[in-house]
């Protein structure tokens, strides 16, 4: 895959103060989303390339892509292009502020794009429009096969400006793709935007691959590969497609997860019956272990800080989940609750920890406090698991499977996603089954 | 003790009759599983005659019953008379479950009928196991049979 780095030069055109401009509450689930406007972004006539970029209608296209990644979040309104009461242009350079308060819209992106020295040049501005005011006026350089990044990041910077945290569209998920009989399921590694766009496979399918995830820095992943029949960890660099084996263990390796800082692996080794989380220094292959109980200690996930480490244990006869220091001492259980847990992940901002509960045969993605209290359930269903967090840790990605017949027949696999509010439960569309997501950080930061 | 189980499992059989013939469409599930662990022959298969290649589990556990020790017994026996072969255990779990823990639990019940073979004069260098997880199993459906039958651990030949 090729890189894709975007050397990002932001630059302020204007600045406006924030003074009772609008503002989007995140904080709990909005049942009256923001009427917004995306007005197609306008095509410079002096760019070059300009039919190519008339006949693709790019302008259009990117606007589509913001409005998509806005309908998503449920906390926005993206009103119908057709009732539009202004050019591209026109509206870019100044909007009729009472014109469009007619279609009821309160915020209006605009924007231009051109193409100069092959470069993509974007501009975007955002209008506020009951206080008839400019919030944000930005503008940034790409190379144009980037466009459909040019949206997300347009997406984003809009996101946070209206809601004041940041956003999540210019990201990647990577999960497994799974395909044929429920007995028989072929796995491979796939890598798609946010967005479902763009996927591409990484492995064959040749051989089992489970529960990948991202380093911090998104170029690479790691997971479970049952190559030669031997259940490792491994580690595969995606531009270059190289893959080793993590570390030189005796037996299986599972649940692998990367240090807030990269440059750790942490991951369960299992042998003669008895699984401990270990850590493996990716510079110096400095292998630790962190857990030494006869008892089952898996799905291990590194606080944001890297000090504190959550985990799986059924140490006290059930899966529990506990939290330690990061070097393994100060071993405390956290979940009490009526059930069972699996899957402790923490928050990228340390706040929450997201779970799977397991109770009178169904099962809940949840949220909690570090300290294991607060626990809210955001979705009951007859199978789903493995939560994993957006960068601004406002929302999850996580899979549920259907139940299937005497035959096996009826058994999906797809990823949904959920706010940590518990509203707009969503169905990320995969171009095939899809299990074990994982989210990237902001690809532009 | 023995006669106990001797004693239990004779009732079982009756218990299983009578149903049977109550009425012909019983669902089989009610009798195939004992205490969650399931007790049925439908997906075993056999490594000589006489000798079940798997054993059962109940639900999160990875103890022993009385009746797969019977069957690992039958096993060490077979492989102390067949001493070139070697073979591999492989551990499994049903789908009800995350899955990272399940690949933990089918290691467990992997080892725990290594260790029964074991104890039982099979050296342990003749024995790999492998966990699955609930990545493979014996019977896709999604129904509390199903799943007492993907709770186990399978003896495979290995060479």
């Amino acid at each position: 895959m090729k890189k894709t780095i975007i050397a990002l030069l932001f630059f302020v055109l204007s600045t406006e103060s924030a003074f009772s401009l609008i503002k989007v509450d995140i904080t709990r689930g909005n049942l009256d989303p923001l009427p917004i406007a995306v007005s197609p972004l306008h095509i410079d006539s002096k760019s070059e390339d300009l039919k190519s970029l008339m006949d693709r209608k790019l302008g259009e296209e990117i606007s589509k892509i913001i409005e998509k990644n806005f309908r998503s979040t449920g906390l926005f309104n993206p009103l119908k292009k057709d009732a539009f009461v202004q050019k591209p242009d026109i509206a870019h350079l100044k909007p009729r502020f009472e014109d469009w308060r007619l279609i009821k819209a309160q915020a209006l992106i605009t924007g231009k794009i051109v193409v100069k020295d092959k470069k993509l040049k974007v501009e975007f501005r955002l209008w506020d429009l009951t206080a008839a005011k400019e919030m944000l006026a930005l503008s940034f350089t790409t190379t144009p096969t980037n466009w459909r990044r040019v949206a997300h990041i347009i997406s984003d910077k809009i996101y946070e400006r209206l809601t004041g945290e940041t956003g999540y569209f210019d990201t990647r998920i990577i999960y497994v793709s799974e395909k044929g009989p429920k007995d028989q399921r072929v796995k491979k590694l796939a890598i798609m935007d946010q967005d479902g766009h763009g996927t591409k496979y990484l492995t064959l399918g040749n051989e089992l691959v489970l529960t990948p995830r991202f380093n911090p820095t998104n170029q690479l992943v790691t997971y479970m590969s049952y190559f030669k029949n031997m259940p490792r960890v491994y580690l595969l660099d995606i531009e270059t497609g190289i893959q080793e084996v993590v570390g030189n263990f005796p037996g299986m390796t599972f649940a692998p997860r990367f240090s807030p800082d990269g440059k750790k692996i942490i991951m369960s080794f299992a042998k003669d019956g008895n699984s401990d989380i270990y850590s493996m220094d990716m510079e110096t292959r400095v292998v630790e272990r962190i857990t030494d109980h006869s008892a089952i200690d898996t799905s291990p996930s590194y606080s944001p800080d890297g000090k504190y480490i959550c985990f799986n244990s059924d140490r006290s006869g059930l899966q529990q989940i506990y939290t330690m220091r990061s070097d393994g001492s100060q071993v405390k259980r956290i979940t009490f609750g009526n059930g069972i847990y699996g899957t402790p992940v923490w928050s990228p901002r340390g706040d929450l920890i997201a779970f799977t509960k397991m109770r009178k045969g169904k099962f809940y993605i949840g949220v909690m406090r570090s300290d294991g209290t607060g626990e809210r359930l955001l979705t009951e269903n007859y199978y789903q698991e493995a939560p994993s967090w957006s960068p601004n840790g406002r929302v999850l990605i996580f899979y549920r499977e259907t139940k299937s017949d005497s035959k096996g027949k009826g058994f999906t696999a797809k990823l949904w996603s959920i706010d940590i509010t518990g509203y707009n439960e969503r169905l990320v569309k995969t171009e095939t089954d899809a299990s074990d997501p994982s989210w990237s950080s902001l690809l532009s930061k | 003790m023995k006669f106990n189980s001797a004693l239990k499992n004779f009732v079982l059989v009756l218990f299983s009759t009578l149903l049977i013939s109550a009425c012909s469409t019983a669902k089989k599930a009610a009798v195939d599983t004992v205490d969650d662990v399931y007790t049925g022959t439908d997906t075993v298969e056999y490594l000589a005659n006489g000798v079940p290649d798997r054993v059962f589990f109940a639900t999160n556990k990875s103890s022993l019953t009385t009746r797969s020790r019977d069957t690992l017994r039958k096993q060490a026996t077979y492989l102390r008379k067949n001493k070139d072969l070697t073979v591999t255990i492989e551990g499994h779990a049903d789908e009800r479950g995350t899955r990272e823990y399940n690949l933990a639990l089918g290691e467990r019940r992997a080892n725990a009928a290594k260790d029964y073979l074991m104890t039982y004069g099979v050296s342990g260098k003749r024995i790999s196991v492998i966990s699955y997880g609930k990545e493979k199993p014996v019977n896709p459906a999604s129904s509390p049979l199903a799943w007492s039958q993907n709770r186990r651990s399978v003896t495979i030949k290995a060479n």
